[in-house]
């Protein structure tokens, strides 16, 4: 009855030697080599220039929307690749399917337009 | 290999294709409509549900037998047509009692109406998906457009609390209800509701560890949108912050399809692990209907106590779950419309009594209404009446057949319990009539209803006693949603 979770076992196999290779190698560095700390060494950058100011700057939220439009329209992209490959043997319903889905997020991509989502300033 | 796509049987899905048609063109409509006139976009959109409703209702008469399309996976029987029109119902009340509402609050946008609409076809959806996977769907394309709504007036400190804090807990509990139904498929191999119950029967599955897991984590995910112990602690706050037509749509609405939802999967889908979710819901609905009553003493504000009393409702509810049978689903379904007329009119009176600077939720804004708004003061009291359960009204109807249906699967000591907390209820319902008859009523600026929401307070009000005083009409549809969806268990 546990048929179907045996098929993960391979998964789970993964999942433990990934781990265990995480961690035996950090053991085994700790364990050989040398440790001699200076102030130099425990700087963030040490062969570049030292940082000159916090890097938390408050980010115009602007970028948000169009991250958030430009992952929307991506995935739709992802969504066609599929589709492309399978397009001559999923018949005219597939075909249809994809314009329809196309069409909804069309309304969002007009509507995201026209009130001026995709202007800068 | 060919994979040819099926052309789906797409007349069963013509009410939400309407659906997405409306909200979709009500979006691009609100474009070009100006700003000081978004109240267009409502009427657009209340038309819209109501043609919707009608073709809704049209296929009542088609589906003695459920009808199934997108390979297995959306079923259309009467018990999804019913809810449904609990859902349009609602919806179309709620977009009554916004109109003014939104213009007073001084967010009077188009999106609005169009995320309701969205909201709706998600549940819609939600209560037709005979597989778990369109279930979630449902459950999502709902939740976001709920979360927004919430937090609608992002001016309001309070609102957008709400919000967060809705679509926190809403996104964690979703993770819960995707991972059962991930062992669901683990343990059977199927997402499809049928397939998972004949797997279930076949191999002899009902007392499988993983399928009892998945089976709290449904419940638990269900359960948040139902607000059922231990899940409601989101409820009042959302409830108090969210803006008040908002509150009055998610009391209603998203608890009735996530109701529907549960009684689908466990009748359909995990039928057989029975005596496992009945000690499960038997805890479950002793504890909310108990804290929903307990706590809701306390409040002093309408919303809140509104809030409370909507989780002791779901208490009720889930004897209706818990019993089993046929006159336990009728039950719910009839429970679900009078608690759409009884609680969508408490809140309406609230937002009757939102003025400027004044929200209108705190008791002693109800103070003396019988003085100045005698017709106002009654008309509460009737949703009074009926939320407490008292006859003649929906309310009681609603309860008696729930606390039958427990009664005749032999859950006496819950009835009990349910009897006792109806007892306690009564205290806090009137607590208002107090404030509203016993009490001198303080200078207060004027009251300005629009007549959206004055004709939404009629209507809930007449359905209110109608279905109390008469309530055939809508017991015996109750009664054929009941006997087509057991009769597909057997």
């Amino acid at each position: 009855m546990y048929q179907h979770i045996s098929q993960y076992t391979p998964v789970l196999l993964f999942f433990a030697l990934a781990i265990g290779f995480g961690v035996g190698a950090l053991l085994f560095a700790y364990l050989v080599r040398p440790s001699k700390p200076d102030p130099e060494k425990l700087s963030p950058y040490e062969c570049g220039i030292p940082p000159l100011i916090s890097v938390r700057e408050r980010v115009p939220i602007r970028f948000f929307i169009i991250v958030m439009l430009f992952l929307l329209f991506d995935v739709e992209a992802i969504f066609m690749y599929p589709w492309a490959v399978v397009y001559e043997r999923i018949g005219w319903w597939g075909f249809i399917e994809m314009f329809l889905f196309i069409a909804i997020l069309l309304v969002g991509y007009v509507y995201a337009w026209a009130k001026g989502a995709l202007e800068w300033e | 290999m060919n994979v040819t796509v099926p052309m789906p049987n797409l007349s069963l899905v013509v009410p939400e294709i309407l659906m997405v048609i409306l909200a979709c063109g009500l979006l691009l409509v609100d474009l070009f409509i100006p700003k000081d006139r978004k109240r267009v976009v409502g009427y657009i959109a209340l038309a819209g549900v109501v043609v919707v409703g009608v073709v809704t209702a049209a296929f009542w008469g088609k589906m003695a037998q459920p009808a199934t399309t997108f390979s297995g996976t959306f079923v259309l029987d009467r018990f999804a047509l019913f809810f449904k029109e609990v859902f349009l119902f609602t919806t179309g009340i709620t977009i009554l009692i916004s109109l003014k509402y939104l213009e007073i609050e001084k967010v009077s946008l188009g999106e609005y109406y169009a995320l309701m609409l969205f909201c709706t076809l998600g549940m819609m959806i939600m209560v037709s998906g005979a597989d778990l996977i369109v279930i979630y769907l449902g459950i999502e394309t709902m939740a976001l457009s709920v979360y927004v709504l919430a937090g609608f007036m992002k001016f309001d400190h309070k609102c957008t609390e709400a919000a967060l804090k809705y679509f926190l807990l809403g996104v964690f509990i979703s993770g819960i209800l995707l991972y059962g139904i991930t062992l669901i498929y683990a343990a059977t191999g199927s997402t499809q509701l049928a397939q998972v119950a004949a797997v279930i029967k076949e191999k002899g599955l009902a007392k499988n560890p993983l399928l009892v897991l998945a089976m709290f984590m449904l419940a638990a995910g269900l359960g948040l949108e139902i607000a059922m112990a231990p899940f409601h602690f989101w409820a009042p706050d959302v409830y108090e912050g969210a803006p008040t037509p908002i509150t009055a749509f998610i009391s209603v609405a998203p608890k009735a399809a996530a109701f529907a939802a549960l009684v689908r999967i466990f009748y359909h889908g995990i039928q057989l692990l029975e005596p496992q979710w009945q000690i499960l819901l038997w805890i479950i609905c002793a504890v909310t209907m108990t804290i929903g009553n307990v706590t809701a003493l306390m409040q002093q504000n309408v919303k809140r106590m509104l809030a409370y009393s909507s989780v002791a409702h779901a208490g009720y509810i889930l004897l209706g779950v818990l019993a089993a049978n046929q006159v336990g689903v009728q039950g719910i379904a009839f429970y679900f419309f009078a608690y759409a007329f009884m609680n969508m009119g408490a809140f309406g009176l609230v937002i009757y009594l939102r003025r400027e600077n004044i929200v209108g939720d705190d008791i002693d804004d109800f103070k003396g209404l019988a003085q100045t708004h005698p017709l106002l003061a009654v008309i509460m009291v009737v949703f009074l009446l009926s939320l407490a359960g008292i006859p003649p009204t929906a309310g009681f109807v609603g309860k008696f057949l729930l606390f039958a249906a427990a009664i005749k699967a032999g859950f006496y000591w819950l009835v009990a319990l349910a009897a006792l907390n109806s007892v306690v209820a009564l205290f806090y319902y009137f607590r208002i009539a107090k404030a509203m008859y016993m009490q001198s009523p303080e200078p207060l600026p004027q009251l300005s209803p629009g007549r959206g929401l004055v004709l939404a307070l009629v209507v809930v009000g007449v359905f209110t006693l109608f279905f109390g005083i008469y309530p055939q009409p809508l017991m015996s549809l109750a009664k054929d949603t009941a006997h087509t969806f057991m009769m597909f268990l057997s």
